[in-house]
């Protein structure tokens, strides 16, 4: 592991419409997390009790945009951080959840509150403020910001990330190299 | 079992607070508050506010990619949708009885499962709260505060992890979204020098477990005033035992109790769960509100998960966290205790448990096998229940004559605790909010009360909302890139 210059970098990572997968891979780096936060902080992460992104060198982005919500936050990272990688299948195309895109909205929203097996009857669509706006497709990231580096996999192992964000860590290019770049 | 604060009667003139996200659980959900000018709580509320809509999209997929896809639901859990699914699909391939080698790596897998689960919720997610304190400073209350202030714990919880992760590995092939399981079936089983690399570690893993055990029941016997009360709200409890009504989290039939221990039903197959279960929905969340139809919206919501389950079976098979059981229902009189921080102290039983499973599956030369599949009379239909890390996982396809899903349904753990996952919410925002100036310290009682239940929020968004508004996306350049959906009246 590269020594750190100075102060710790710090480092946000958000899960945008993903399945955390991308962030249990992370900690699947396992013991090194104790050698990782020897030169990082982490900010805003589903880790810490920090809501909102502030000024960070690496952002961490799992999942791709689906609501409003996404968008907003997404933004948020990209405005704070000098590094934004977009980590993962759903970050990079969209993934899983883009499997509903070649699909009406409304045709989903009646298979889960209006026909599933045991919905009650009389019950209506969520519809709440509180709720954020859909999009009516999922989008990959680099489509809404602009995206620093992509580490595929779904998720990427556990050395991809380790090898990717210890290259940006010590100022280098990040090169995954033979072997631990996959897409499954 | 009272549904108030859960609507105010006048929205209009309070003042909203809302913690969101909430962090250290996994997934993507908000608590919104009312209050009115005095602080009193007049609205509390957890909402999920993402969605997938898998049920849908999964249609007219091949049977035998289901297993593989739906795991996408959630990387936190995905081993308990892959072999929930994968039960499903053994009842549409007619595998009635699994070889003894699928079965057990099946089991073994599903331990790694809980063991690397419960042991993340516990150290990484929620252990700074009972290690610091509720309102404690924010920057230290993480693992990283852990592990500066107590490094062997920190370094258990991250090992013992590690340790599922690896199992799963060994028997699923990738630690996250593995293939190991398939319908009728396995793929493959341990060689002696992969059951060998577990053996080697596994004892040093059980005495963890048991430490961990000790650490919590410890905090419980220190402050009991506080461990017992803390947003304890009387609630029925469910899930499915094995036949001797001893604890399986793998497969079982489904036993229910009420708030005072009564059993509501047990030994029902759950190939009939639509007859036990209906869902409600409520315009605030995307995710449903299940209840026993026995009993009706009011009175028929119910808790999944380690709290209902140790009190739910007559035993648990191993002997290490047999003893802990029964000094657990000692602790509690023999009477059901509600208290939702005893989910922390159930569910590191259960992690011994499932070490304890783990070590006896290792000497089990059937692990070893080569008998993997079987198969019989092909089904239209099948459902597959497993108890989840977070509680009971139910799965529920058709699958047409060209291999094709025509219809899913999913109930997961978390939305089965929807209901009391709210009542837990309001009882806090009653014990230490109402009336007082809001600060973060307070608030984070909040989420303690939600992270005790180990919500897996991301497996719970799979619904999706109709939304009142159209709004575009623009890109960096200012090209459109999609609009919000006016859903309005068409579902
Ligand atoms: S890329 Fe895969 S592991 Fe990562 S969030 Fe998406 S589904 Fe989960």
């Amino acid at each position: 592991m590269a020594t750190a210059p100075g102060p710790k970098l710090k480092v946000a990572t958000v899960s945008l419409a993903g399945c955390f997968g991308c962030h249990m891979s992370l900690l699947d780096i396992d013991e090194r997390l104790f050698d990782l936060v020897e030169l990082v902080e982490f900010d805003r992460s589903p880790l810490t009790d920090i809501k909102h992104c502030g000024p960070c060198d690496i952002g961490y982005i799992e999942g791709g945009v689906c609501n409003a919500e996404n968008v907003q936050v997404l933004r948020e990272f990209r405005a704070n951080c000098r590094t934004l990688i977009s980590v993962g299948a759903c970050a990079i195309n969209g993934g899983l959840p883009a499997q509903r895109n070649h699909l009406p909205l409304s045709a989903v929203l009646d298979e889960i509150y209006q026909s599933g097996p045991c919905i009650a009857t009389g019950c209506t669509i969520p519809n709440d403020p509180e709720l954020p706006l859909l999009l009516n497709k999922v989008h990959p990231i680099h489509e809404v910001v602009k995206v620093d580096y992509f580490i595929p996999g779904c998720p990427p192992s556990a050395d991809a990330i380790w090898k990717a964000l210890n290259d940006i860590i010590a100022g280098r290019e990040p090169n995954l190299g033979h072997g631990l770049i996959h897409y499954d | 079992m009272t549904h108030s604060f859960e609507t105010a009667a006048r929205p209009e003139n309070l003042r909203r607070v809302a913690i969101d996200p909430l962090s250290r659980v996994e997934g993507h959900g908000k608590v919104t508050l009312l209050l009115d000018e005095n602080n009193k709580v007049q609205q509390a509320r957890l909402h999920i506010v993402e969605f997938r809509g898998f049920e849908k999209f999964i249609q007219g997929r091949p049977y035998w990619e289901v297993p593989v896809m739906v795991q996408r639901l959630c990387g936190i859990c995905p081993v308990s949708h892959h072999l929930a699914s994968s039960k499903a699909m053994d009842v549409i391939v007619g595998a009635k009885q699994l070889t003894p080698t699928a079965e057990k790596i099946r089991r073994l897998m599903h331990y790694g499962q809980i063991l690397q689960s419960h042991a993340l919720h516990f150290f990484h997610l929620s252990s700074p709260d009972l290690l610091f304190g509720f309102d404690s400073d924010m920057a230290k209350r993480n693992i990283v505060g852990v592990a500066e202030k107590y490094p062997d714990t920190a370094r258990q919880g991250v090992l013992l992890r590690k340790f599922g992760q690896e199992v799963i590995r060994h028997t699923a092939g990738k630690r996250i979204h593995g293939t190991g399981a398939i319908p009728g079936g396995v793929n493959k089983s341990l060689t002696v020098p992969e059951r060998d690399e577990l053996l080697k570690d596994i004892g040093q893993i059980v005495a963890w477990s048991r430490d961990a055990v000790h650490l919590i029941k410890q905090m419980h016997n220190q402050n009991s005033a506080l461990y017992d009360g803390f947003g304890a709200f009387r609630a029925n409890f469910m899930s499915i035992l094995g036949d001797d009504g001893a604890l399986d989290l793998y497969h079982g039939s489904l036993r229910g109790r009420d708030a005072d221990g009564n059993i509501l039903f047990d030994g029902m197959d759950y190939q009939d769960y639509t007859a036990l279960i209906e869902e409600d929905v409520k315009p605030w969340t995307y995710m449903k509100f299940p209840y026993l139809k026995s009993r009706g919206p009011q009175d028929g919501w119910y808790r999944v998960g380690p709290l209902s389950r140790v009190q739910n079976c007559d035993a648990i098979p191993t002997p290490l966290a047999e003893m802990e059981r029964r000094e657990f229902i000692d602790y509690s009189a023999n009477t059901p205790l509600h208290a939702p921080l005893g989910y922390h102290w159930t569910r590191m039983i259960e992690m011994l448990f499932a070490a304890e499973m783990i070590n006896e599956l290792l000497h089990d030369d059937d692990i070893l096998g080569t008998d993997l599949m079987t198969s019989g009379e092909r089904a239209e239909e099948g459902v597959g229940v497993i108890e989840a890390p977070r509680g009971t996982l139910i799965h529920h396809y058709r699958v047409d004559e060209n291999d094709l899903v025509t219809m899913c349904n999913l109930i997961v753990s978390t939305t089965h605790n929807n209901q009391a996952m709210n009542e837990a919410v309001r009882q806090v925002a009653l014990q230490y909010l109402d009336g007082n100036e809001i600060t973060e310290g307070l608030l984070n009682h909040i989420e303690v009360a939600i992270r005790a239940f180990d919500p897996c929020l991301s497996c719970a968004t799979h619904a999706l909302g109709k939304m009142p508004l159209q709004v575009e996306l623009l890109d960096n350049t200012g090209a459109m890139l999609s609009t919000f959906t006016r859903s309005a009246d068409n579902g």
